[in-house]
């Protein structure tokens, strides 16, 4: 028999331990937890899949995925294409490249609590220079405190202000890697400015691209900190997004089981969109 | 097809230029044939690329006019110019086959399909890449890449002018070769006005009827590559052409004769010498290893098969011969001699010797 070396296991031991404690342990608490009921005193009882069975008939649950998924549907919607075309339109040398680029990652050095609380001042229907000069100056009803719409309206701008830049800087990144060859190459084919975008632009600039695609979504679906800080969850529940949902449930109502069940599911969505999203994307790459 | 004229044209980066100096392109006036085959040849910064972008219009002279067949054209973009221009770095669009590629110049101008089908098919198969049509162009190797893009300049019968800018630089040498000659071929099949802008002589040589040679902006000789070897206008031209290049040899001009380090060199011819700085040309080719002559030093000697290069000092100069047969060993004395009717003068860098009657 051929004398196999196990030494190997050896090396692989460090990141083995360091990945456990970081992440497989915890998870695995999760896991725990979703299974089993507790009437305090740290006594559980084996509960099956009763707590995922009952996350996903709730109604509750069903409500709040369905703002998130909304919210993540606007965010993309919105963010991308807006974002290619601000990369389309930034100067490609010359002065003004770096102003452009400090003005655009501006808004994400601004940390998120301090994002929600600038946009929530801000948007003040008494006292924010927004809030008072939609009601006040122009003498439209503008209220994120009592309008579900004004609300939508108010974190979905806040978002696109935040994180537009991302994408942004991401295909500009993509963009300035095309070399001009290219671009002469195709005034000299009679290419419209369209075939350009079609058959350059868009080409070099789609593994960025994705990338940018997949850290909107799963920023955007696992958001909490912005919206919570801005409108906590309402007026009523109609900006509770599964994460500030969770939350609740979590900390607030203090329901282990019922909160480890759904972070589950919760990850399990992300985790699924996101594979769908990347698949999607690079099936047609070049092996 | 087109004639091209180069009237009076002129070119500078800068708003306000204010002496010769600050153009990257100086005057020059030039025809080229319709249908000839054209190389530029020059080191990097020489200014051919300036030259190339304003031929196919990415760039507009800021003197000067440019004349396709005796149209004026200075003014107009690429596109209706039609020209063709294929690039140092192939440029493919990744997304599309080898067939939509080569169809993009002509769906972009409107052709109906039939004809670009048939127009593409003429020109894969006298690229030789039928069989790829339908590959995608991501998946082809880099000399494939340059065909396809050159496919895309042949592919329009009406073009005025293609143009190659450094097109082998990323091939791999051996296919160099087999791609170079596939153009030559071209050149013979299409009879388009082609220009070449390269900084390898031997690409330059290979290819066109006619090299013009640049440094610093200026044009210092134009002609057939056998015009360059034998009479290099200027030393530059001698020493850029030519492995080794010409030897250009500081010299003192009294009594109608040329003496390098104290010893009299006879010339090709008269001369005729203003003030500036003297020198010898001679080719490598044409200097010898001799009982008499000029006494030199071996430095150091290169076998390169088929012959050798000796590179000998003479005082402080390095002179190079080029030696068929047996060589000497590094440190032995040696007498130079020079073949007189290829021994030139230079003046301030210009020929300044004649053929014929010896000085």
């Amino acid at each position: 028999m051929r004398k196999v070396n196990q030494k190997g296991w050896l090396f692989v031991l460090p990141v083995v331990i360091l990945v456990a404690f970081n992440a497989l342990i915890p998870m695995m608490t999760v896991v725990n937890y979703s299974v089993q009921e507790t009437f305090g005193d740290n006594v559980f009882f084996w509960h099956g899949l009763g707590w995922f069975e009952d996350i996903l008939k709730s109604d509750r649950f069903q409500a709040a995925l369905g703002r998130q998924a909304f919210f993540t549907f606007l965010i993309l919607i919105i963010e991308v294409p807006l974002g290619v075309i601000i990369a389309l339109s930034m100067p490609r040398k010359g002065f003004w490249v770096p102003v452009c680029l400090v003005t655009m990652a501006l808004p994400m050095l601004i940390p998120w609590n301090v994002v929600g609380a600038m946009w929530n001042i801000f948007t003040l229907p008494d006292i924010g220079l927004l809030g008072y000069f939609l009601n006040h100056v122009l003498g439209v009803t503008y209220d994120m405190t009592q309008n579900p719409t004004a609300a939508w309206i108010t974190i979905i701008t806040m978002d696109v202000w935040h994180w537009t830049s991302l994408v942004v800087l991401l295909c500009y990144a993509g963009l300035v890697s095309i070399p001009d060859a290219y671009y002469q190459a195709a005034k000299i084919d009679g290419a419209s400015n369209w075939a350009v975008f079609r058959y350059i632009q868009l080409p070099k600039m789609k593994q960025v691209l994705t990338i940018a695609v997949l850290l909107r979504f799963m920023d955007s679906f696992n958001v909490y900190t912005e919206p919570f800080v801005l409108t906590g969850g309402g007026p009523g529940n109609s900006t509770t997004l599964l994460s500030i949902d969770l939350v609740k449930i979590a900390l607030g109502q203090f329901d282990l089981g019922p909160a480890a069940a759904m972070s589950l599911i919760y990850f399990a969505i992300t985790l699924f969109a996101s594979w769908l999203f990347y698949t999607l994307m690079t099936r047609h790459d070049v092996k | 097809m087109a004639k091209i004229t180069l009237d009076k044209l002129r070119h500078s980066y800068m708003a306000n230029p204010s002496g010769p100096q600050d153009y990257a392109l100086k005057e020059l006036n030039l025809d080229w044939e319709d249908g000839g085959a054209y190389a530029l040849l020059g080191p990097s910064g020489c200014g051919k690329s300036t030259l190339l972008n304003i031929i196919s219009g990415l760039l507009v002279p800021s003197e000067g006019r440019i004349l396709f067949n005796d149209r004026d054209v200075t003014t107009l973009p690429p596109d209706q110019r039609n020209i063709a221009q294929v690039f140092q770095f192939p440029v493919i669009y990744d997304t599309m086959s080898v067939f939509d590629n080569l169809a993009f110049p002509l769906r972009n101008r409107g052709i109906d399909e039939g004809r670009v089908k048939a127009r593409v098919e003429e020109i894969a198969a006298m690229l030789d890449v039928t069989e790829m049509l339908k590959v995608r162009a991501a998946n082809l190797s880099p000399d494939n890449k340059q065909k396809i893009s050159m496919g895309r300049g042949l592919v329009r019968e009406d073009v005025n002018v293609i143009m190659f800018d450094e097109p082998l630089t990323v091939i791999d040498p051996h296919l160099k070769w087999k791609l170079r000659s596939k153009l030559k071929e071209l050149h013979h099949r299409v009879r388009a006005t082609m220009i070449y802008v390269t900084h390898d002589q031997t690409e330059a040589l290979t290819f066109a009827d006619q090299v013009v040679v640049m440094q610093d902006g200026e044009v210092v000789q134009i002609g057939t590559p056998v015009d360059l070897f034998d009479r290099p206008q200027h030393t530059f031209v001698g020493h850029f052409i030519g492995s080794p290049g010409m030897n250009v040899l500081s010299c003192e001009v009294r009594d109608g004769g040329a003496f390098v380090a104290g010893h009299q060199v006879s010339l090709e011819g008269a001369v005729t010498v203003g003030a500036g700085r003297t020198e010898v040309g001679i080719r490598p080719e044409f200097v010898s290893l001799s009982a008499t002559g000029l006494p030199a030093t071996v430095r150091k000697v290169s076998d390169l098969g088929r012959h050798s290069v000796v590179e000998a000092m003479l005082g402080d100069t390095r002179v190079n011969a080029i030696v068929e047969g047996a060589v000497p060993g590094q440190g032995e004395a040696v007498h130079l001699t020079f073949r007189p009717d290829q021994t030139r003068l230079y003046c301030d860098g210009w020929i300044a010797s004649e053929k014929g009657r010896a000085a």
